[in-house]
C-alpha cells in the first residue's frame, strides 16, 4: 500500500477553545487534531462537540486533514462524541488509549454504522489510533492489523512513562524499545508511524534534537501541541537537495514509462519498485510544502489511471 | 466641504485654520525660509539654573493663549507634562495649547485642566481617556494629530508655533546640557524634542538628575537651553522604558512575520547596504528576527536600522549585522545601554528622521519598513489613529513618515481581531495613504500594491498566498459578516494631518 | 425544547462568548458585545436562529460576547439550551 499523504505533523487544537479552532485554517500543519478528550474537562465535553461540530461544519474549504480525538473506549463519552462530531464529517478519529486490537475493531464497527446512518461511503472516516501503554506496545503487531481504516499508529510517551512508573527523562532512552517496536508493527503492516508529542513548548531546541532522532529513526511525522512546533518539525524533516534531484528523477522516469505505455519502470538501468515511488512522492511533497519545487504530483501519472 | 484625493470630505476652514486638502504623498512644495526664535545672550556669571517650575514658567514669559511643548519619549511613565500643566494653572494662566509629540493614558490627570479652560487645545496624537472622552463629546478639546516628521515640518514652517518648551532631561547639568542616557528616568535619547530646541523661544531643561558641569554626552546642548529646573521625579522608571520588548509568541503573528520576512527577502531589496525598520510590536519584532536570521544565513550585512529602537536591533549592531542605528525613541532598557555607550547607536532628531522639508531626512533612505495597523481599506489606506468603535486613540507617529520614505512598506497585521475585520471596505480613519503602502500582509495571505506586483509568482513558489486585496476582504467577509458602519455625528473633533500639512482625513465626534 | 432551570455555557475568552439562560414566561434577549456597534445587529440575528431551531419560545437568554464568530455563537447558544433543558 502506498501513502502519498503527507502526515509530518499532527497538532493538537483544543476543542472548547473558539480562539484556537478558528484558527486551524491558517496553521500550516499537515493534520490538525481536535481534542475533545485531554484538553476538555469532564463538565465542558458537551458543549466541546458542540463548538466542534459547527467549526467543522462552517469549515468548508479544507485546507489540511482534520481529525478529532474522541474520548477513549473506557469512558461514557465516546459514543456521543462520534454522534455529534461525525455528521460534521472530519476526515477521520484519533483513537486514544489502543491498547488491544479489539478496541481498532470495535470502533471501526462503530464507524460502519454512523457511515450507513449518514449515508457515506463504508471507510470514509480514518482512523489514527495511539497506543499508550506496555501492554499497548506489546499488542501493537496484531493493532497495525486490525482496521482497514488505520491510517497510522501514534505513540504516547506521556501515557506510557507513567504506565512504567518512571519519571520521563527528556534524553528519551526509555522510549527507545516502544519507538522501534512501534516504527517496525507500522512499517510491516504498510501504515504511518506518528511519534509522541513534545510537551515543552517553551524547549526549542529540546524539541529540535527531539525531530532529528525521530526522523532518522524512520518517523513519518509527529504530534504537536503547539503552532510554534510546527515550522521546526517540517524544517528538519525537509528533503535534501539530492533527495529532492532523486525523487525528480524517478517521477520523470515514471511518467517516461507511462507516455510509451510501458508498466515497467526504469531509471539507471535499476528497476523502481513501489517503494522507491512512494518515497520519491513524499519526498516531493513535503519539498512543494516547502517551496522548495514546484512540481505538481499528478497521481494518474505516478499510479496510472484508476483501473489501469 | 471639499474631497481631498482619498475621497475624504473636508471642511474648508476648521476653527479658523484654512485646511489643504491631501493630494498625493510628495507634490507639496514648501515656500520661503524656515521661521527663527529670538536671539539671546548669556554672559559670564549669568546663572540658568532656577529653583523651581514656577520659577520657569515665570522666567519664560508664558502667557494666555500660548503653546508649550513637550515630548513623550518618558511615555506613560511620564510626569512632567502633568507637573508643568499643574503649575501653569496654580498661576492662574489660561488657554494653553498643548504641543508634545504625543499624549499618554498617564496624561489623563490634565482632564480637570481642560474642563476649567486652562488647556484650550492639542496639538498631537492622543491616547487613552482624554481622546475617548473628546470623540464621545465629553469633553471639548480640539486635537491635531501629526507625524514625527509633520510635528518638525510644521514648527519649521512656523505652522505650529512652540511658545515655551519643557524639555524631560534625564540628566542635565546647571548650563542646559541635556543627557538622556543616564540618570534613574533615562529614557536613550529625546529625538522629538531637538525641534522643541530649535523652535521654541524659550526652551526650559526639566531633569531629577542634575549633575556637575558637564553632562554628556549630550543630546540637547547648552546653547539652546535657556533655564534649568531641577524636580523630584521625571517620572516612574517601570513605565519608562520596557525591561525587554518580546518577540511575540502568538502563532498568527509568527505566520504574518513569516509572511513578511518572505517578502522582504524576494523583494531584492535584501542585500549588503540594506537599511529596515520595524515597530516595536510583537509581531513586527519576529520580523525583525527573521530577516536577522536570513542576514546571517546570507552573510548580509546592513547599513542601519531606524526609528524607535529595541533591543533586537541593538543585537543585530552589536553582532555585526547592521552597521549603525539612527535612535529617535529607545524602547527598552537595552537600547538605552547602547546609545550611551556604542556611538554607531545614534541619535537621532524628529526632524532628522521624518522632516520631508528639510534637506533629506533618514526616512529617505529606507529600503524597508515593517508597520502595524488597526484597519485597512481596500486601496491599502492606513488607520492607526481611531479605534473600531470610531474612538480616537493614537498618534500616527513615524507611520505615514515611513511609508512615504522607504523603498518596501509593509503592513502587518492580524486578518481578525475578535470579528473585527481589519480589511475592510473603509478604515475609519486615514492616517496614512494608500499609495505609500507596498503590501498587506496577514495570516490568511498577502496583498500586493502595484509597484510589487511581479513578486506574486515567486512568493506563491515559497508558499506564500498572495491574494488581491479584494479577494482578501471577501475572505475576512466571509469569516466575520460585514460590520455595520459607525455612526458619527457631523461635529469635527480633531484632524489628521500629513507630514507635508495637507489633511487625510478629520476625526468626528461617534454618535449616541 | 422547554426551559427549566438556569444554565450557562462559554466562557470569557477573546473569540468566545458566556450564555446565561433561565426560564420565562416569555422570550427575552440581551446581548452585551466588545463590538456590539459592528455585530450587533448579526449576534442577535444568530441568537434568533438557534432558538427558533430548537423551538425555544420562553426564556431569558443573556449574552456576553467577546467577538466570536458566528459558529461560537450558534454552538454556546445551544449549549446553554440544552443544559438548561
Amino acid at each position: 500500500m502506498l501513502h502519498p499523504r503527507l502526515r509530518r505533523s499532527l497538532l493538537y487544537v483544543p476543542g472548547n477553545m473558539p480562539s484556537m479552532l478558528q484558527n486551524i485554517p491558517i496553521f500550516p500543519s499537515d493534520v490538525c487534531i481536535i481534542d475533545l478528550e485531554d484538553a476538555v474537562p469532564r463538565t465542558e465535553k458537551d458543549a466541546a462537540r458542540l463548538l466542534s461540530r459547527r467549526f467543522i461544519e462552517g469549515y468548508t474549504q479544507r485546507n489540511k486533514e482534520l481529525y478529532v480525538r474522541i474520548n477513549g473506549l473506557d469512558t461514557p463519552y465516546f459514543r456521543d462524541d462520534l454522534a455529534q462530531i461525525l455528521p460534521a464529517m472530519p476526515d477521520g478519529i484519533r483513537l486514544p488509549k489502543c491498547e488491544h486490537p479489539s478496541h481498532l475493531r470495535r470502533i471501526d464497527d462503530l464507524l460502519t454504522e454512523f457511515e450507513e446512518y449518514l449515508g457515506c461511503e463504508i471507510g470514509r472516516f480514518k482512523i489514527i489510533a495511539s497506543v499508550e501503554s506496555a501492554q499497548g506496545i506489546l499488542n501493537v503487531n496484531e493493532t497495525a492489523r486490525a482496521s482497514e481504516r488505520l491510517v497510522a499508529l501514534g505513540f504516547s510517551a506521556e501515557d506510557y512513562t507513567a504506565n512504567l512508573q518512571i519519571d520521563r527523562p527528556k534524553t528519551g532512552e526509555h522510549l527507545v524499545v516502544p519507538r522501534q517496536l512501534l516504527l517496525m508493527a507500522c512499517r510491516a503492516a504498510g501504515i504511518q508511524a506518528i511519534d509522541t508529542v513534545w510537551a515543552d513548548a517553551s524547549d526549542q531546541e529540546g524539541f529540535r534534537r527531539e525531530c532529528e532522532h525521530i526522523k532518522v529513526l524512520g518517523f513519518d511525522g509527529k504530534s504537536l501541541i503547539n503552532p510554534r512546533q510546527i515550522d521546526v518539525l517540517h524544517d528538519v524533516m525537509a528533503p535534501k537537495p539530492e533527495e529532492i534531484d532523486y525523487a525528480l528523477q524517478v517521477v520523470d522516469a515514471i511518467r517516461g514509462a507511462r507516455e510509451q505505455g510501458t508498466g515497467v519502470v526504469s531509471l539507471g538501468g535499476k528497476m523502481i519498485d513501489a517503494p522507491v515511488v512512494a518515497r520519491a512522492v513524499r519526498v516531493l511533497l513535503s519539498a512543494k510544502s516547502l517551496g522548495l519545487v514546484d512540481t505538481d504530483i499528478d497521481e494518474r501519472v505516478i499510479y496510472g489511471d484508476a483501473d489501469a | 466641504m471639499s474631497k481631498n484625493s482619498l475621497g475624504r470630505e473636508l471642511p474648508e476652514t476648521w476653527r479658523g485654520r484654512t485646511l489643504r486638502p491631501y493630494r498625493d504623498p510628495f507634490s507639496a512644495q514648501p515656500e520661503g525660509p524656515r521661521v527663527a526664535r529670538p536671539i539671546r545672550r548669556v554672559n559670564p556669571g549669568d546663572n540658568k539654573l532656577l529653583g523651581s517650575l514656577r520659577e520657569a514658567i515665570e522666567a519664560s514669559g508664558l502667557r494666555d493663549g500660548m503653546t508649550i511643548g513637550a515630548h513623550h519619549h518618558l511615555r506613560n511613565g511620564d510626569l512632567v507634562l502633568n507637573s508643568v500643566v499643574k503649575e501653569i494653572a496654580a498661576l492662574g494662566l489660561r488657554d494653553i495649547g498643548i504641543a508634545s509629540s504625543s499624549v499618554h493614558p498617564v496624561h489623563e490627570a490634565l482632564i480637570p485642566y481642560i474642563r476649567d479652560g486652562v488647556i484650550s487645545h492639542i496639538e498631537c496624537g492622543v491616547n487613552g481617556q482624554i481622546s475617548r472622552m473628546v470623540s464621545t463629546g465629553q469633553l471639548d478639546v480640539p486635537i491635531i494629530t501629526r507625524t514625527h516628521g509633520g510635528r518638525g515640518r510644521a514648527m519649521m514652517c512656523g505652522d505650529l508655533k512652540v511658545d515655551v518648551a519643557f524639555v524631560g532631561a534625564p540628566t542635565c547639568d546647571e548650563y542646559g546640557n541635556i543627557c538622556a542616557s543616564k540618570g534613574p528616568s533615562a529614557c536613550g535619547v529625546v529625538g522629538y524634542s531637538h525641534s522643541d530646541a530649535d523652535y521654541a523661544d524659550c526652551v526650559i531643561a526639566i531633569t531629577d538628575n542634575l549633575v556637575p558641569y558637564p553632562a554628556f554626552p549630550i543630546s540637547i546642548p547648552q546653547t539652546k537651553v535657556d533655564y534649568v529646573v531641577k524636580i523630584d521625579s521625571l517620572g516612574n522608571p517601570a513605565k519608562i522604558v520596557s525591561t525587554t520588548t518580546r518577540i511575540t509568541t502568538d502563532p498568527i503573528g509568527l505566520q504574518i512575520a513569516k509572511y513578511a520576512a518572505t517578502v522582504i527577502e524576494l523583494s531584492g531589496l535584501l542585500r549588503n547596504g540594506f537599511s529596515f525598520q520595524t515597530g516595536a510590536g510583537g509581531a513586527s519584532l519576529a520580523v525583525a528576527a527573521n530577516v536577522r536570521d536570513l542576514m546571517r544565513k546570507q552573510a548580509i550585512t546592513g547599513s542601519f536600522g531606524a526609528g524607535g529602537i529595541t533591543g533586537y536591533f541593538v543585537e543585530m549592531l552589536e553582532e555585526g549585522l547592521l552597521e549603525a542605528l539612527f535612535d529617535v525613541q529607545s524602547f527598552d532598557l537595552k537600547a538605552v545601554a547602547s546609545v550611551g555607550r556604542n556611538p554607531a547607536h545614534i541619535e537621532m532628531s524628529a526632524d532628522m528622521y521624518a522632516n520631508p522639508f528639510n534637506a533629506g531626512c533618514v526616512v529617505n533612505r529606507l529600503d524597508c519598513v515593517v508597520l502595524g495597523a488597526r484597519e485597512i481599506d481596500v486601496n491599502f489606506n492606513v488607520n492607526v489613529n481611531t479605534e473600531s468603535d470610531g474612538t480616537l486613540n493614537g498618534n500616527t507617529g513615524g507611520h505615514a513618515d515611513t511609508a512615504a520614505g522607504a523603498k518596501l512598506a509593509i503592513v502587518v497585521a492580524p486578518s481578525i481581531r475578535a470579528r473585527l475585520p481589519i480589511v475592510r471596505d473603509e478604515v475609519t480613519t486615514i492616517s496614512t495613504p494608500g499609495e505609500t503602502i507596498d503590501a498587506i500582509v496577514t495570516e490568511r495571505g498577502v496583498a500586493l500594491n502595484s509597484k510589487y506586483q511581479a513578486l506574486a509568482p515567486d512568493l506563491r513558489r515559497r508558499g506564500v498566498p498572495v491574494k488581491s486585496i479584494i479577494e482578501l476582504r471577501d475572505e475576512i467577509y466571509g469569516i466575520t459578516g460585514a460590520p455595520r458602519p459607525i455612526e458619527f455625528t457631523d461635529k469635527i473633533v480633531g484632524l489628521v494631518e500629513y507630514r507635508d500639512g495637507t489633511i487625510t482625513d478629520v476625526i468626528r465626534q461617534v454618535k449616541g | 425544547m422547554r426551559i427549566n432551570k438556569k444554565a450557562q455555557a462559554g466562557t470569557m475568552q477573546s473569540s468566545d462568548l458566556i450564555v446565561f439562560v433561565e426560564p420565562a414566561d416569555d422570550l427575552a434577549i440581551e446581548i452585551e458585545s466588545t463590538v456590539q456597534q459592528q455585530f450587533g445587529h448579526l449576534i442577535e440575528a444568530r441568537v434568533k436562529q438557534v432558538l427558533k431551531r430548537l423551538s425555544v419560545e420562553q426564556c431569558r437568554i443573556m449574552v456576553s460576547d467577546r467577538g466570536a464568530l458566528d459558529y461560537a455563537i450558534d454552538a454556546r447558544v445551544e449549549a446553554a439550551l440544552r443544559r438548561a433543558n
